[in-house]
């Protein structure tokens, strides 16, 4: 199964002019995950994987694998599988029971590419995620930050305002 | 005696046995301690220390290392009274030593003066239990200023027109401007509003034996690596166990009060790690279990001659509950601001802390901050336009772009006490040590909703007067999810309306006292955990008069 995970998983963060999920090493980020935090959604990971290859071949008769087909090919099967996500994307919600296979599995591939590169679960290798999106792979920062408080002369009371109501 | 040698038999009866070692509970540990009294803080949570606190987003925002695990105390969830609740997580809050104070984003502005007397400003909301508090802010001054100067708060006094009256400054100076915070304040200079340095119980100078904030980045959801929140773990419970008086015992999960035939609290039965049960006997006891448990616990001590709860002849015992109301618009802008470094939020400003219900046609009123509070992991779940798509190459266009250009203008505010809005016990659902579990009702009034929608009107129009490329809101609903546990057991002056009196103590139950987010009798304008901390200061001093002039009975 890892070959298709591993093809899914490229699809969603791709490798283009920049590193994407493969890079990231979000498939063994994935196996890690349905080996701990996950455990539970192995049988949602077996029974989707199914249902997307089912897809492809029906889709694309003579496509057998979906790590077989071509990229364009690859979007296409998995458009048709991205229905309804019903997810939970917010901190302390865990997933409503019966969410679908891509969405957990779009959730695990975003996690194995932007986690802290530290975190035991390993994903982000070599930080490559953090790359993409511009974040500094530190953990300890001094201002000044970015563009806009680079000339930020501290805060000021506006001329003209009363020092208190 | 150093740090946690502290032991007690739970044969000792104690002086004190205190639920919950969260912002209040540090807080009444560390004062009690110190005042000379042997006390017992029981958490049912584990004792994390800093190198536990790690910045992995699935262990922490997905796993619940910090927070109470869905799984193990699962609650249900319904709008209305008469609906069936169903099971869905609801709360969240802070399981382990230091409570949510680990966690918070630690925005610390104090309650203004209004919202302790604001009904009687207002005048009565009609199918509310809106009501002024039996204290003022004037009395819970010095408690604040206590709160800044012990626990550690940065912040610039006078910097808002706005703030309430303060007997002395800031004990350190504001964290550093961010970029949002920047754009914020100039955005709002534009439209003639008073953006200030937000006030946060987070280190900006060393201060005692702390570290100050290193600007790491993962700050709300997250324990403080070096020690820079002013959680309770960090600042209040080390001094407390320095007193050579005060044992912090975790993995204690207190499902019941002991009363004796008299109708006195003799302490409190509990479950250790390994779920054997037992009795730490005391002479009084300080319930700092938070909005949620607090009440929850009361209800599961009922008893034949406390049929429907301990301290709950109001019948009010979990009633009352807000949440705040909140809203949040999102900007992208052209140049990178790096917001996701330092902490969360550096600018806010309470230029509608009270509007004028004639004038906007609802009761309310809030703040606006300046916050990034995206993890990278969340970010690219939830902080992208939501026109964006969700996979491939112009999703991972998009992250690549925003993650650095993308700020977030939040708006916090007035809840109504709803009688209807509570947390009780549900019927049919136990969690994992077999108990009855929290169900919460809850419904945003219609005001509460509309205050939000105008405040974030406020925010869109602060993201144009900025200059943003592109801004978006998160959609406005009725809320079903709630960090801020407030109003569950308010304070009053008549035990036929209120649950504990203006010093904390039970109306029913004499050695029996209550100190959290369930003491609030209006919700504040968000972000309540300073006011909860105040009180608790507070608490302590009339607790500690009433025990050392014997009036806590023998």
């Amino acid at each position: 199964m890892a070959a298709e995970v591993d093809a899914i998983a490229a699809r969603i963060i791709p490798t283009n002019q920049t590193p994407g999920a493969r890079e990231a090493g979000v498939v063994y980020f994935i196996d890690r995950a349905l080996a701990t935090f996950a455990s539970a959604d192995r049988k949602l990971y077996t029974e989707g994987m199914a249902e997307l290859q089912a897809r492809a071949r029906e889709i694309f008769p003579g496509v057998d694998k979906f790590s077989a087909a071509t990229a364009e090919q690859q979007d296409e099967i998995l458009r048709a599988l991205d229905k309804d996500p019903s997810s939970s994307d917010q901190p302390f919600r865990p997933r409503p029971s019966g969410q679908n296979f891509f969405e957990t599995l779009r959730q695990h591939t975003i996690a194995g590419f932007l986690i802290d590169p530290d975190s035991d679960l390993r994903g982000n290798r070599g930080g490559v995620g953090w790359q993409v999106i511009g974040r500094d792979p530190g953990h300890m920062f001094q201002p000044p930050f970015g563009y806009y408080d680079k000339d930020y002369p501290g805060w000021q009371r506006v001329a003209g305002d009363p020092e208190k109501k | 005696m150093t740090t946690g040698q502290t032991k007690y038999k739970t044969s000792d009866e104690v002086d004190f046995v205190i639920i919950g070692s969260g912002a209040a509970g540090g807080v009444m540990a560390k004062e009690l301690s110190t005042n000379g009294f042997r006390v017992v803080v029981l958490e049912q949570g584990p004792y994390l220390k800093e190198s536990a606190f790690v910045h992995d987003e699935i262990k922490i925002l997905r796993e619940d290392l910090l927070t109470n695990h869905p799984e193990l105390q699962p609650n249900t969830f319904r709008k209305t009274p008469a609906e069936k609740a169903k099971p869905q997580r609801a709360i969240a809050y802070g399981r382990c030593v230091g409570g949510t104070s680990v966690h918070f984003a630690a925005n610390y502005w104090r309650f203004h003066e209004i919202d302790f007397l604001e009904r009687s400003k207002v005048g009565a909301i009609p199918g509310t239990g809106f009501a002024d508090w039996p204290i003022t802010y004037a009395d819970l001054e010095p408690y604040y200023t206590k709160v800044e100067w012990e626990v550690g708060v940065s912040g610039l006094a006078e910097a808002s027109p706005f703030d309430p009256p303060r007997s002395k400054p800031y004990p350190m100076p504001p964290l550093p401007a961010k970029s949002g915070g920047v754009i914020f304040e100039r955005a709002a200079h534009k439209l003639g509003w008073h953006p200030y340095p937000t006030p946060l119980a987070i280190l900006s100078q060393p201060r005692a034996g702390r570290s100050p904030c290193v600007n790491c980045g993962f700050c709300w959801g997250f324990g403080c690596e070096v020690g820079a929140k002013s959680s309770s773990l960090a600042s209040v419970i080390p001094m407390a166990e320095r007193t050579g008086r005060c044992e912090i015992r975790p993995d204690s999960y207190v499902y019941r009060i002991e009363l004796n035939a008299a109708g006195r609290a003799v302490g409190v039965l509990y479950f250790d790690a390994q779920r054997n049960t037992h009795l730490q006997k005391a002479k009084s006891v300080v319930v700092c279990a938070n909005g949620a448990e607090t009440p929850r616990l009361l209800l599961l001590s009922s008893s034949k001659p406390f049929p429907n709860g301990l301290a709950n002849s109001s019948g009010l015992v979990g009633k009352y509950l807000m949440c705040n109301s909140h809203a949040r618009a999102e900007g992208l802008f052209e140049h990178p601001l790096n917001d996701y470094k330092g902490f969360v939020a550096s600018r806010v400003l309470h230029d509608f802390y009270e509007l004028d219900p004639q004038k906007v046609g609802f009761y309310g009123g809030g703040a606006l901050d300046a916050r990034f509070d995206f993890t990278p992991y969340f970010f690219a779940l939830r902080g992208l336009p939501p026109d964006t798509p969700r996979w491939g190459d112009s999703f991972k266009a998009a992250l690549s772009h925003n993650f650095s250009r993308t700020m977030t203008v939040t708006s916090a505010g007035t809840s109504l006490p709803l009688e209807s809005n509570s947390f009780s016990l549900d019927p049919d659902l136990k969690d994992a040590w077999g108990l009855p579990a929290l169900r919460m009702t809850y419904r945003d009034h219609p005001d509460d909703l509309k205050l939000v929608n105008w405040l974030n009107k406020r925010a869109l129009e602060l993201l144009d007067a900025a200059g943003v490329q592109k801004k978006w809101s998160q959609p406005i609903v009725e809320q079903q999810f709630a960090l801020s546990l407030l109003g569950t057991c308010r304070m009053g002056s008549d035990p036929k309306t209120s649950v504990i009196n203006p010093d904390h103590r039970t109306h029913d139950i004499k050695n029996l006292f209550l100190c959290d987010g369930s003491s609030l009798v209006t919700s504040g304008r968000g972000q309540p955990t300073m006011t909860i901390q105040a009180l608790a200061y507070r608490a302590a001093d009339r607790i500690t008069a009433l025990a050392k002039s014997g009036n806590l009975g023998a």
